[in-house]
């Protein structure tokens, strides 16, 4: 038989404010252990915490990125629960009345994963294992989080994949956070059921916690697929529980049954106060949202006849997509531009770190500029191709590498004469071509390109060459 | 006069120096506290820092505050920077806070002279203050009785004149109680009248910190003192019904004064005769007594004890050992470090309330009480509002008797529970109420009335309550302890 793999995630996301939820310290990563707190967020008994309206504002922004409904009215409650890194002995988080309301992420196969709320909380601390003694640094906690719940609407490795970089660009797009995995800045809980397939009944899920990589997601994934597969199989029943993943053993294992799970005791917060939406404030926010990633590929598709591989690269980073934009204002086609970008540019972008950050030596305008004089027909493209070369190796304008003799191009009369030429001064050339050496062309072309100093367009003089000697 | 304007007329006076005066306090304190057992912490080279300091700008010709130099005290529940804040529970052996509250902030601004952290009972959870680690604070009227609970110390310290006033907390009753069982003024403000930041929680829907003073008028003062927006605390406000020491004075002729029948219900008799006799002054001061029914406030007590114990069994989850205060001494693993902490830490009252509270939030019970109890608590708040349609204040008994001789409370906790019966609706409907002495029983033990206002109508009760203090000073006595100005 077989199983359709089912699929929803829980992922917590750290907002990049400067300050933390519900006091006035550094959300900065880092930083020596305890130094970035205050009696708020050590939970000091008889401190209060006052929300951070930035952190609202924030997760709105993220809320409009995934298409969800905003809350006219919230609410924070108090998650108890008891470990030393949590200073209070619970989290400030929403249950019963979160932020947002729904939403999606549109996968590229038109599938939609739908979100069941966002909702915001304050991170915990952190505990640090040394010399047989447990350590707790507070730096990470009251860092402001929204936790992104999905429906099980995933359906394979390759979607729940997906699912995460989409949601990772949106966010990273709309700038509320870095979503650095490696560093924890995004986190994900995968819950992960089988069925058979073809049937609608959702089978025991699991949980596996705090996946900290897009691989290991996928490595996590395909092992509990695999396990729970394995023991339908052999006439045993999945337990639902929540496990944690091994990355050295690529294996699950339990951390808790659904019998130890935690009771929370969820509770209203009394310390803070009815969080009202005002319908102004998200319309100002909607206002000031960027063009979404998605719209923006199928724009670039669409309005620009950029082939679609290269729009998503394009619009794989916020940085580059508005490069982009700025580059290509009033050039004839901005294909052109998405060339330079996609071949040239990102060859010096080694990491996708670097793409994202997309610090490249040439403005978009100095490239503009370049692609002006190509679209003017003044330089050819070799010559531009070349000329941006030295430009990102020096920051200069296309000017400072191309001279007036350079523009004004090579026309058919100069063409034919720089030919006739290049004919004449290379009979053993002629020779070979006619002799079925096809490649000896390339010497003649060459020849008539080094003495247009690159103005030539190479193929109409192959073509002329070829008819000349032909 | 209230003490406080009698001490800064003193003072402005130079009949006496703020330093002579705090010695004056500080050595009262030696020789009484050992039978009020009041304070818990006497700081005395602070207090007399702060006197020098009085003594200095008195001597410069500048002209002082009204609570510029006058000495007084916290409960122990309140945050004072390097000065033991301990709630009088063992788990906070040795806490001394980085940190001051928001109402000590504001009254050190003003010069106000700290003798001490007084007593209560532990986490303020109790009615007669012998649930602190330390013993319970003493009747300054009778030293058999005791003060009261949870801010018994502070009662019994401005009873017992060894501090001019003080702040209590008042999450059920805390305050007005010990004040009626000790024969003077408690004022439990509006909830979010007066800032909560580092009032150490109880249950926070309902923690509010109020004066205990000997006097309506000293009430007044220090209610204006503190009741200041914070913006370190989202749920404060500030007193937005204005100054209520200005209006004292005002006419109270025609004024309606509410009695519901709910509250004279299993009240002692002799508490039921001062309060009907209270009403009489009031109706010879021109103002008319209403009487109306309240039958919700049948279920008040299970709502407050439910609500309270829930946020309790949270807020008390901080106390593991790890950061700060008493650590068990021995232990396997940190399970087993917070297991004991907690066990041996926190005294009999405070871990049956965090177990009642657990339980009401439990997965399966949250419905049937916490939830259930929220909900009635809105029905509750209504039925006050509805109530304040046909009158302006309320009068009620304070506590249905008066105060109880040591050890009884602590006998059985359920029946010690049901004395709280007329303070808790206040704090459920998050009112405001003043306790005020209103007679004797037949042991001379002082009894208590309050007055219920408006939400942030304390200019209102104070108004009606200095009419009756001036109606009825002998109501108002004083007791053998402590400093005579």
């Amino acid at each position: 038989m077989k199983y359709e793999l089912v699929s929803g995630f829980e992922t917590h996301i750290e907002l990049s404010t400067k300050t933390k939820i519900f006091c006035g310290c550094t959300t900065q990563f880092g930083g020596e252990p305890n130094t970035h707190c205050c009696p708020v967020c050590i939970g000091l008994p008889g401190t209060l915490p006052v929300l951070n309206k930035e952190v609202v504002r924030f997760a709105i922004k993220a809320g409009l990125a995934v298409h969800g409904k905003i809350a006219e009215v919230a609410k924070m409650d108090r998650k108890n629960y008891c470990y030393p890194d949590l200073a209070k002995a619970y989290q400030i988080s929403q249950l019963y009345a979160p932020l947002i309301i729904g939403g999606y992420i549109e996968l590229n196969n038109g599938r939609r994963i739908r979100l069941h709320h966002i909702h915001i909380e304050e991170d915990a601390g952190k505990l640090i294992h040394r010399h047989g003694d447990t350590y707790v640094d507070y730096n990470r906690g009251g860092v402001p989080l929204i936790e992104i719940v999905s429906e099980p609407d995933i359906r394979s490795i390759d979607e729940a994949k997906e699912y995460v970089e989409k949601l990772q660009q949106v966010m990273r797009w709309v700038g509320i956070s870095d979503c650095k995995m490696q560093e924890g800045s995004m986190r994900c809980d995968v819950n992960i059921s089988v069925r058979p397939e073809g049937t609608e009944a959702f089978g025991t899920r699991t949980e596996i916690k705090n996946m900290n990589s897009i691989t290991n997601i996928a490595r996590a994934m395909e092992y509990e697929y695999e396990r729970q597969v394995d023991l339908i199989e052999s006439g045993g029943k999945v337990v639902q529980e929540t496990l944690r993943f091994d990355d050295v053993t690529g294996t699950t294992s339990s951390m808790r049954s659904k019998e130890d799970a935690h009771d929370y005791r969820y509770f209203r917060d009394p310390d803070l106060v009815t969080i009202h939406v005002p319908r102004e404030e998200v319309e100002r926010l909607r206002a000031e949202m960027p063009e979404l990633p998605l719209d923006k590929c199928a724009r670039y598709i669409e309005d620009y006849q950029i082939p679609e591989k290269d729009a998503a690269l394009l619009t794989k980073y916020r940085n580059v997509s508005e490069y982009f934009d700025k580059a290509i204002e009033g050039v004839k086609a901005p294909k052109t531009v998405s060339n330079f970008i996609i071949g040239q540019i990102f060859r010096r972008a080694e990491t996708e770190a670097d793409k994202e950050v997309f610090d490249v030596a040439v403005s978009p305008e100095q490239l503009n500029g370049l692609v002006k004089l190509l679209d003017s027909g003044k330089i050819r493209n070799n010559l531009a191709k070349a000329t941006l070369e030295k430009m990102l190796d020096s920051g200069k304008d296309a000017l400072d590498f191309i001279s007036e003799s350079d523009m004004g191009g090579v026309d058919d009369n100069a063409l034919l004469e720089l030919c006739k030429n290049a004919i004449a001064g290379n009979p053993k050339a002629v020779e070979d071509y006619k002799n079925g050496k096809v490649k000896a062309i390339k010497a003649l072309v060459g020849n008539v390109m080094k003495n247009s100093r690159g103005k030539a367009d190479a193929q109409a003089a192959e073509a002329k060459i070829i008819e000349l000697i032909g | 006069m209230g003490i406080i304007a009698d001490i800064h007329q003193k003072l402005t006076d130079r009949q006496v120096s703020c330093t002579e005066l705090t010695k004056a306090y500080l050595s009262e304190i030696e020789s009484a506290n050992g039978a009020l057992n009041a304070y818990v912490c006497v700081t005395a080279d602070e207090a007399l820092q702060t006197a020098a300091a009085v003594d200095k700008k008195i001597a410069a010709g500048e002209t002082i505050g009204m609570l510029e130099g006058v000495p007084m005290t916290l409960k122990d529940n309140m945050s004072t920077k390097g000065i033991d804040t301990t709630c009088c529970s063992k788990i906070l052996t040795g806490y001394k806070p980085i940190y001051d509250a928001t109402v000590w902030e504001l009254l050190k601004a003003q010069n106000a002279v700290l003798l001490g952290k007084t007593n209560m009972d532990e986490f303020a959870m109790g009615s007669s203050c012998e649930n602190s680690c330390f013993g319970g604070a003493m009747n300054p009227f009778d030293t058999n009785h005791v003060a009261g609970g949870s801010s018994g110390g502070v009662a019994s310290a401005v009873g017992g004149n060894i501090a001019a006033y003080g702040l209590g907390s008042d999450t059920g009753g805390s305050i007005r109680q010990p004040a009626s069982f000790c024969g003077v003024v408690g004022l439990k403000p509006t909830y979010g009248a007066v800032s909560r930041y580092g009032l150490i929680a109880y249950g926070s829907s309902l923690d509010q910190i109020g004066p205990i003073t000997k006097s309506v008028e000293d009430a007044a003062l220090v209610f204006d003192a503190i009741a200041k927006p914070d913006k370190r605390d989202s749920t404060c406000l500030g007193g937005k019904g204005g100054e209520t020491f200005s209006q004292l004075n005002n006419d109270i002729r025609g004024m309606k004064i509410g009695i519901a029948r709910e509250y004279l219900d299993g009240v002692r008799d002799d508490v039921k005769e001062a309060v009907l006799n209270a009403a009489k002054v009031y109706e010879s001061l021109g103002a008319e007594i209403v009487y109306f029914d309240l039958p919700i406030l049948q279920y008040a007590l299970p709502v407050y004890y439910i609500i309270a114990c829930a946020e309790a069994s949270s807020n008390l989850g901080r106390y593991d050992g790890i950061r700060y205060g008493f650590k068990a001494a021995h232990y396997t693993g940190t399970h087993d470090m917070i297991c004991r902490t907690r066990s041996e830490g926190f005294g009999e009252e405070v871990k049956r309330r965090i177990l009642l509270g657990t339980y009401v939030l439990s997965a399966g019970y949250y419905d049937a009480y916490y939830k259930k109890a929220t909900d009635l608590r809105g029905t509750i708040i209504k039925a006050f509002n509805d109530a304040f349609a046909h009158c302006d204040v309320i009068l009620a008994p304070t506590v249905p008797m008066t105060a109880f001789e040591k050890g009884h409370a602590t006998s059985d906790p359920v029946e010690t529970y049901l004395t709280d019966i007329c303070t808790v609706p206040v704090n459920i409907a998050g009112l405001p109420g003043v306790s005020i002495p209103c007679g004797f029983n037949d042991k001379g033990m002082p009894i208590g009335m309050q007055l219920i206002g408006k939400s942030f109508d304390e200019a209102t009760i104070l108004n009606a309550a200095y009419q009756y203090q001036q109606a009825a000073p002998e109501q108002f006595q004083d007791t053998k302890w402590g400093v005579k100005l």
